[in-house]
């Protein structure tokens, strides 16, 4: 479930007239940013865009770009995007990294559905005359690059239908797979990038009760080996994503510097999905609530921001 | 008296006798344009109308005995249809039929079909994959994904990996998974560079099978077609010689490469082996699925080059389709 709280009615108007206020004059009113585009669902956001646009003849995101600074601003910028576009721009620079960012990679096109992953494709392309798999592909090696290039060109069937037969025996091809270190990379790869979301449930049900474990704990290995810890990301995106937030999350706060950019991701890409679960674990998890340790962990208006699309009351 | 009755009776033998030979032979006119009639790609409906509507019971027997292809004599002495001939007509027959039910077809429905019918085939067919997946634009392809969702309740790729073993199936998945960017912008840099990596890989070719290599793959596969355009072009300028040339060895990646950068050509060779005298069905579905899936403004120039062959080759209302859709695409080489 969504955590942002967002208004039945909103003046797209007005809301582009306090956000034009907020950036006037000496210096900016952020908190009048964030108590507006933080109580904004996308739709609504796209609106108050346009019309900032017709009143001002400026583009707000330009405007926000150039007012604001730091993590406050990279949050702001992300969330302000359509999402398809959002995902762009994050794969983008994951891919452009002189040591790519596998994993947004992989979170972006496991986690999001078949159609939200073509939209992202659309967006790619419009802002960066590229095609999303082809900038993956020319950054990329090897058994990565034919994992990540199938993973964002799939196109998944949507349906519920689960053939059990077929779970069975990829579960054993898997397991055989996996077994053998010499990995058989190509029918790995082609079970987990072409089959539906729930047969691949099914899958890694069916490989837990035969195993005894799940899968993704028999691909715990060695950090260095990269294709291995991506094919256990693309696992726990697929198997269930919130858990795999959760983590991220997680991580992103325990280390000695707060991983902003993973921070910022997570909690702008599903405030508007399923953040209101992902904190729900959290909580479970860590005996502790999200708010808390965002609170302590961050500072000045990115902590407003973040707390705010948290969910709290202003 | 009786030489006179036995010369008589002679001359009527020798009439009746020569009448009976004439019928044998039947009436050499009809039997020559049911012939025609009958043969080549489609079928000529109005002769065969004139035929049947004039003809009596005589005259179809004559019919029968003159026409050694489509009938024999069968041990019980009756004049038989050949049981490949009725086959070879029900094809042919149903060439119209097919190329009406497939035209008035969604192009994403129509796709999805021919790809899961490619898929059903075998490794034959598997070009018209190859097909497909490169003369469509991308948001056509991808309609031929959506569609294969509805039609078949799993996605395109799914089906392609788990049923293609061989070293084609990452070309094939790959080339249907693809949705190029269609801008012009393209970088000579980058496409002078990729020239080289494929010639790179031509000269390794005996240690690492073109359909295996990497980058020959990533290029083919997610590079626009403007970009692979200038590719070829840039090829042709290192080496001297085309990328088709030195492709020939893998059929999949000529015809991928034809399909992507020289579409005309590869157009203009399925005209050619359809319409040759020995031209096998799948040659000849070919056919039917060009005219009813391309383009027409794709076909510039081929009904001057082949209008000779056409004439002799294709009958009937499919011969008016097909004339047709070629007119059209004269005409302002646009839908």
């Amino acid at each position: 479930m969504a955590t942002i709280d967002v208004p039945h009615q909103a003046s797209f108007l007005e809301d582009a007239e306090a956000l034009r206020k907020a950036c006037q004059g000496w210096g900016t009113d952020e908190k009048a940013i964030i108590s507006v585009l933080g109580h904004r669902n996308a739709a609504q956001r796209k609106q108050i865009r346009l019309a900032y646009e017709e009143l001002y003849q400026e583009d707000l995101i330009k405007r926000l770009e150039s007012e604001l600074s730091g993590d406050f601003e990279k949050a702001v910028y992300r969330w302000v995007l359509d999402p398809a576009d959002r995902d762009a721009v994050l794969a983008n620079v994951a891919i452009k990294k002189i040591s790519p960012d596998h994993h947004v990679i992989i979170e972006i096109s496991c986690t999001r559905s078949p159609e939200e992953l073509l939209a992202v494709r659309r967006a790619y392309q419009a802002r960066y005359k590229h095609s999303l798999e082809e900038d993956v592909a020319a950054h990329t090696k090897g058994d990565i690059r034919k994992l990540l290039v199938a993973l964002v060109s799939a196109f998944r069937y949507d349906g519920e239908e689960i053939n059990t037969r077929l779970a069975n025996s990829e579960a054993n091809i898997l397991h055989d797979a996996i077994k053998d270190k010499a990995f058989n990379h190509e029918e790995v790869i082609r079970i987990l990038s072409t089959r539906s979301k729930m047969q691949l449930m099914a899958t890694f049900n069916r490989y837990r009760d035969d195993q005894g474990t799940s899968i993704t704990k028999k691909l715990l290995g060695e950090s260095g080996d990269e294709f291995l810890v991506a094919l256990r990301t693309a696992v726990r995106c697929l198997n269930d994503p919130k858990k795999y937030f959760e983590k991220v999350l997680r991580n992103s706060i325990k280390r000695i510097g707060t991983d902003e950019d993973a921070l910022t991701r997570v909690i702008v890409t599903r405030a508007e999905k399923d953040l209101k679960e992902i904190k729900d674990l959290y909580h479970k998890r860590n005996s502790m609530p999200l708010e808390q340790v965002v609170a302590k962990d961050t500072s000045g208006d990115y902590k407003a921001f973040l707390l705010t699309l948290l969910g709290k009351e202003d | 008296m009786a030489p006179f009755l036995l010369i008589a009776l002679l001359l009527v033998y020798l009439f009746t006798l020569n009448s009976f030979k004439a019928k044998k032979m039947g009436h050499p006119a009809e039997v020559e344009v049911l012939s025609k009639a009958l043969s080549g790609i489609g079928v000529d409906e109005k002769s065969l109308v004139s035929i049947l509507t004039k003809s009596h019971h005589e005259h179809k027997r004559s019919i029968r005995r003159g026409c050694s292809q489509f009938f024999f004599e069968d041990e019980r002495q009756f004049e038989r249809w050949n049981d490949d001939a009725i086959k070879t007509l029900k094809g042919e027959f149903k060439r119209f039929k097919d190329a009406v039910v497939l035209s008035l077809m969604h192009p994403w429905e129509r796709d999805a079909r021919l790809l899961k019918k490619a898929l059903k085939k075998g490794p034959q067919q598997y070009g018209v994959i190859v097909e497909i997946a490169c003369t469509r634009s991308s948001e056509q392809l991808l309609g031929a994904r959506k569609a294969y969702h509805s039609l078949f309740e799993r996605s395109i790729e799914e089906d392609l990996a788990a049923h293609i073993k061989g070293s084609e199936r990452k070309l094939l998945v790959a080339l249907v998974s693809a949705y190029r960017y269609e801008g012009p912008k393209v970088k000579e840099d980058t496409a002078k560079s990729e020239a080289k990596a494929l010639l790179n890989a031509i000269k390794n070719a005996d240690k690492r099978r073109l359909i295996e290599d990497e980058e020959v793959i990533r290029i083919l596969t997610t590079r626009s077609k403007p970009h692979l355009k200038e590719v070829y072009e840039q090829y042709k300028k290192i080496s001297g010689k085309s990328i088709t040339e030195d492709f020939e060895a893998e059929l999949f990646l000529k015809e991928t490469i034809e399909c992507l950068c020289t579409p005309h050509t590869y157009f203009t060779k399925v005209f050619d082996t359809a319409l040759r005298v020995d031209a096998n069905e799948d040659a000849k579905k070919a056919l039917t699925r060009l005219i009813t899936t391309q383009e027409a403004g794709n076909f510039k120039g081929v009904s001057a080059k082949f209008a000779h062959k056409i004439e002799e080759r294709v009958k009937g209302a499919y011969k008016d389709v097909l004339l047709g859709v070629l007119a059209r695409g004269e005409m302002n080489g646009q839908v």
